[in-house]
């Protein structure tokens, strides 16, 4: 398993220099989707706390370090940190509210979508930071500025989010924190019968998982140089994040890379091949296929399903 | 709309994301009966709630039956796959761009006192409250309905007089789909139209239903008139594109504090 990962992370580390520009984008979003989907994958495949609202953390990582970048000539390498704090905040509002008011399953989706779109309707009202216009970064090509000519250090870039996020997920997955997380997804009577503080630690993973996302948000405003409302803050962004994990296998370490790699190309071949003539919808039909199957046939996601198939691995 | 969500909720505890893109294609299919056969919507909305009625028949047998035990996650989950389908499907059947349905009743409009009113929007209003009270007559006074209820207070108890429960299901979730087929078709002379609509009707009408309590038909249909009573409030006082703002607040805030909704009894 272990030179497994490291002959698929050289392959990984190489594959920029024989592809083309294209075939670099979509690796890109392969792995940034990854990263939201595993930085997701803390608080809602872990600690099974389905969060729905997570675009509204890629929202104000994206436009605080864009803000910052544009307004006050601060480093996009600083402001992700920046933006990542700040989507800790709101991050710890959610949870604090959410897990203090013990709301669960659906009334805990309903929060999160509600905050999302809250955040969307004021960000789209307020002029400052370009309102309904959307907001705009001129492109400058200094690496300073997180800007590059060369589609190859974004692609790197991703791969390194990708990486951090995972790392970090095996960190949380191996020590006792993990152990919680996925105790309390189990049976949270029980574990709160046990003594253990369930919502300390379900704040904790709403906070870690938050904090990624918004800094995850950093990267989109730079890669993409414009912000719309809509798009950073809306529920499809949420779907986005959210579906990858679940079709690869929320709860798992390698789950959300496994769905991304599924679904970020499959959702670029049908925007080429169904792109025009009102076929746009097509990848999303897909899209709920996939999800309604996998919820019917394979509750636990795609990874658990393989393990079992190959049936070598002792089950973690 | 609400009403629909609170039956299928109420009796099945089954949250139907897919509410929204279910009203939405009520709508379209007003729409192509008003284009095509020339069935004014006013008419026709009895056909798309049968049509309804099949799509949510079918999607609760095919699909959440499996998984009617299954926790909430799943079902929302499962409900979200229904939804991007179905508004997908929306998209590349009719088109991305906004309709709307020509009634004769639109242009028409009555004076009452120092208001006037369009006719359109009268006829839509009455229909409704018709059809929430046939809706609270059915659940109450007849056999059906009250065997729906008995099922969403104790499925097992029901199963073990002798209930069908599935079939009362199957019943429960065609008649919630049902009523927001009537109620796409009753509003689309009103409302303009798209599939990219479905979600935030979805949106709204979780709103209106957790804001009324869930479960309760007379809670969502105060909840609907509250929801819009704050919607316009907060249009005229903030500004128009902020109404939306207020109802998710008002969202938040109940999440909170009532999570019942004003009108729901506690339950878990």
């Amino acid at each position: 398993m272990r030179w497994l990962a490291a002959a698929a992370l050289a392959i990984l580390l190489v594959l920029p220099a024989v592809l083309d520009s294209y075939a670099v984008t979509v690796f890109i979003f392969i792995f940034f989707y990854a990263f939201l989907g595993q930085a997701w994958n803390i608080v809602g495949g872990y600690a099974g706390q389905l969060s729905a609202g997570h675009a509204a953390f890629v929202g104000i990582g994206a436009y605080t370090s864009a803000v910052l970048s544009v307004q006050a000539g601060l480093t996009p390498w600083v402001g992700m940190f920046v933006g990542g704090v700040l989507s800790a905040a709101l991050g710890t509002v959610v949870g604090y509210l959410g897990f203090r008011f013990g709301l669960r399953g659906f009334y805990f989706v309903l929060l999160t979508v509600a905050f999302a779109e809250v955040c969307r309707i004021v960000t789209l009202n307020t002029d400052a930071v370009g309102g309904a216009l959307g907001y705009y970064i001129t492109f400058t090509g200094n690496p300073r500025q997180f800007q590059f000519q060369d589609n190859r250090a974004y692609y790197y870039i991703a791969l390194a989010l990708m990486l951090a996020a995972t790392g970090i997920v095996a960190g949380i997955e191996r020590r006792r924190f993990g152990a919680y997380l996925i105790a309390i997804r189990e049976d949270e009577g029980a574990c709160e019968a046990l003594g253990v503080n369930t919502f300390l630690y379900k704040m904790l993973a709403m906070v870690v998982s938050s904090f990624l996302t918004g800094v995850g948000g950093t990267f989109y405003a730079f890669y993409l140089f414009s912000l719309q409302p809509n798009a950073v803050f809306g529920i499809p962004l949420s779907v986005e994040i959210v579906i990858r994990p679940i079709v690869g296998g929320a709860g798992t370490v390698l789950g959300p890379i496994l769905g991304s790699f599924i679904l970020s190309p499959l959702a670029e071949l049908s925007r080429i091949y169904f792109g025009q003539g009102g076929w746009s919808g097509a990848h999303l039909i897909a899209y709920g296929l996939l999800l309604i199957a996998v919820v019917l046939f394979l509750p636990q996601g795609a990874y658990p399903a393989l393990r079992r198939l190959w049936g070598r691995m002792p089950a973690r | 709309m609400a009403v629909g969500l609170t039956l299928i909720f109420g009796v099945m505890r089954v949250v139907n994301f897919a509410h929204g893109d279910m009203m939405v294609w009520g709508m379209y299919l007003a729409w192509m009966l008003a284009t095509r056969a020339g069935v004014d919507p006013y008419v026709g909305f009895i056909a798309c709630a049968a049509a309804l009625f099949a799509l949510g028949w079918v999607v609760q047998r095919l699909l959440v039956d499996r998984i009617v035990d299954a926790p909430h996650e799943m079902q929302i989950l499962l409900m979200l796959g229904v939804a991007l389908v179905l508004e997908n499907g929306a998209l590349v059947v009719f088109g991305p761009d906004p309709q709307r349905v020509r009634s004769p009743l639109r242009a028409a409009t009555i004076w009452f006192g120092p208001v006037f009113v369009d006719v359109a929007r009268l006829v839509t209003f009455a229909l409704a409250m018709a059809l929430t009270l046939a809706l609270y007559l059915f659940l109450t006074r007849t056999d059906l309905g009250r065997t729906m209820r008995a099922a969403a207070d104790n499925a097992y108890g029901a199963l073990v007089i002798g209930t069908d429960v599935r079939r009362v299901y199957a019943v429960a979730f065609g008649i919630g789909a049902a009523c927001v087929g009537a109620a796409g078709a009753l509003v689309s002379p009103i409302l303009p139209f798209q599939p990219a609509g479905g979600l935030s009707l979805s949106v709204a009408s979780f709103n209106i239903v957790i804001i009324g309590g869930m479960g309760s038909l007379p809670g969502a249909f105060l909840g609907g008139l509250l929801v819009s009573v704050a919607e316009s409030m907060g249009a005229v006082f903030l500004s128009p594109s902020m109404k939306e703002l207020v109802s998710f607040s008002l969202l938040i805030v109940i999440l909170l504090f009532r999570p019942a909704g004003l009108f729901g009894r506690t339950t878990t």
